[in-house]
């Protein structure tokens, strides 16, 4: 400690005295002393600590962007984030019908890099990688593949409406995104999932089939935070399925 | 062996949750429970003054009557957790550990729910009653 006090650094020295001086005269003047000595062994221990051959701290954009098994991130952790938006994004909007909008931009957001990351991966680990250009396999690639990347499982099932030909969903059984969060009854319209429906409809956007995704929960007896992504897919897909047949 | 009832207290002596599970404690109004929950705040902050020992202390853990057990477990952020069992009770700890696990799962990250408000969150109930079983109310 004596070590690190001889040589006081002077302009650390200099500012803590006319500073000292500057706001008031008549603080006790064991003040001072007591100061630099406080500062005296943080500033030898900081010195000890950069003379260490230390490891650069990793950044996110140091780690091999195509290793996915060490790349998972904590849901807690997550939940917690997520969470902190959905308050954010409520602090600023009127009405559910808002909210979900926002939360699908913020989902939206994500997809387009996740599509970017997931064709960038399949270049790397496949000798043939391909880009789906019919609707079906597309949805199956989000249903398996964007799933497993997002949520680290596959989503539960594809399903296609009776009643409209454009229109398709994908079912969750157990979203992680809405695990811990239990939507209050004044508000039982609004589905948090809302955020992974932003994440579908960038991907569909960026495979060229713009559709209009929405979120719904349908729980069940068995799966209370169920829910249902709507794809409403544009005329032109459609259209240009009919003529790719 | 029964476990009667679980309040939850926050860090200002408010209580935001209470539930009771077994016949056997007197039916007391809300306002009552709050009164009770703020009274063992207080006490609890004595008790963790008046230790003779050096040093801090973590203040009564566990209140016994003739007939009840009340076990209190104090979180590192100054939310208490208290279960009211039957003397026999051995379990009392683990539970109140796995319910303050509940707690930070299905309150603390539900975005709906406000800190230091009383705790409305379907989520959490489900948690709960797994955790002790179902109760009345």
């Amino acid at each position: 400690m004596s070590i690190g006090y001889v040589p006081p650094p002077p302009s650390r020295f200099s500012v803590l005295s006319t500073s000292s001086i500057s706001s008031d005269h008549f603080s006790p003047t064991n003040s001072s002393p007591r100061f630099s000595l406080a500062s005296a062994p943080s500033i030898n221990s900081t010195l000890v600590g950069s003379s260490k051959p230390s490891q650069p701290r990793q950044s996110i954009y140091d780690r091999p962007i195509n290793k996915t098994r060490t790349a998972e991130v904590s849901l807690s952790a997550f939940s917690f984030l997520f969470s902190e938006m959905i308050q954010y994004t409520q602090k600023r909007v009127s009405g559910i019908n808002d909210l979900e909008r926002r939360l699908n931009a913020l989902g939206y957001r994500v997809g387009l890099r996740v599509l970017e990351l997931l064709a960038w991966r399949s270049e790397s680990a496949s000798k043939a990688p391909k880009r789906e250009t019919r609707f079906l396999p597309a949805l199956m690639f989000v249903h398996t593949q964007v799933w497993r990347a997002v949520f680290a499982k596959q989503a539960d099932a594809i399903e296609k409406s009776v009643e409209n030909p454009d229109e398709y969903m994908i079912v969750d059984n157990d979203p992680p995104l809405e695990r811990h969060i239990s939507v209050p009854r004044d508000m039982s319209t609004l589905s948090c999932s809302s955020f992974a429906a932003g994440i579908v409809e960038a991907v569909l956007d960026g495979l060229n089939f713009p559709a209009r995704v929405t979120s719904h929960a349908t729980p069940t007896a068995q799966y209370p935070h169920r829910v249902t992504i709507l794809i409403k897919l544009e005329q032109e897909v459609l259209a240009r399925e009919e003529v790719l047949k | 062996m029964a476990i009667f009832g679980l309040w939850i207290i926050n860090k200002a002596g408010g209580l935001v949750y209470q539930r009771n599970f077994a016949e056997g404690l007197a039916p007391l109004t809300s306002n009552e429970y709050l009164v009770l929950a703020g009274t063992l705040h207080g006490i609890h902050a004595i008790t963790s003054r008046i230790s003779p020992a050096a040093g801090s202390s973590s203040g009564a853990q566990v209140i016994e009557g003739e007939t009840f057990k009340m076990t209190i477990m104090l979180t590192a952020t100054g939310t208490k957790f208290v279960l009211l069992t039957s003397l026999a009770e051995t379990t009392a700890d683990v539970i109140l550990q796995k319910v303050y696990e509940a707690y930070s799962d299905a309150v603390m990250k539900n975005p709906f729910h406000t800190p230091e408000m009383p705790i409305r969150s379907e989520g959490f109930e489900t948690r709960v009653t797994t955790v002790i079983g179902i109760g009345q109310s």
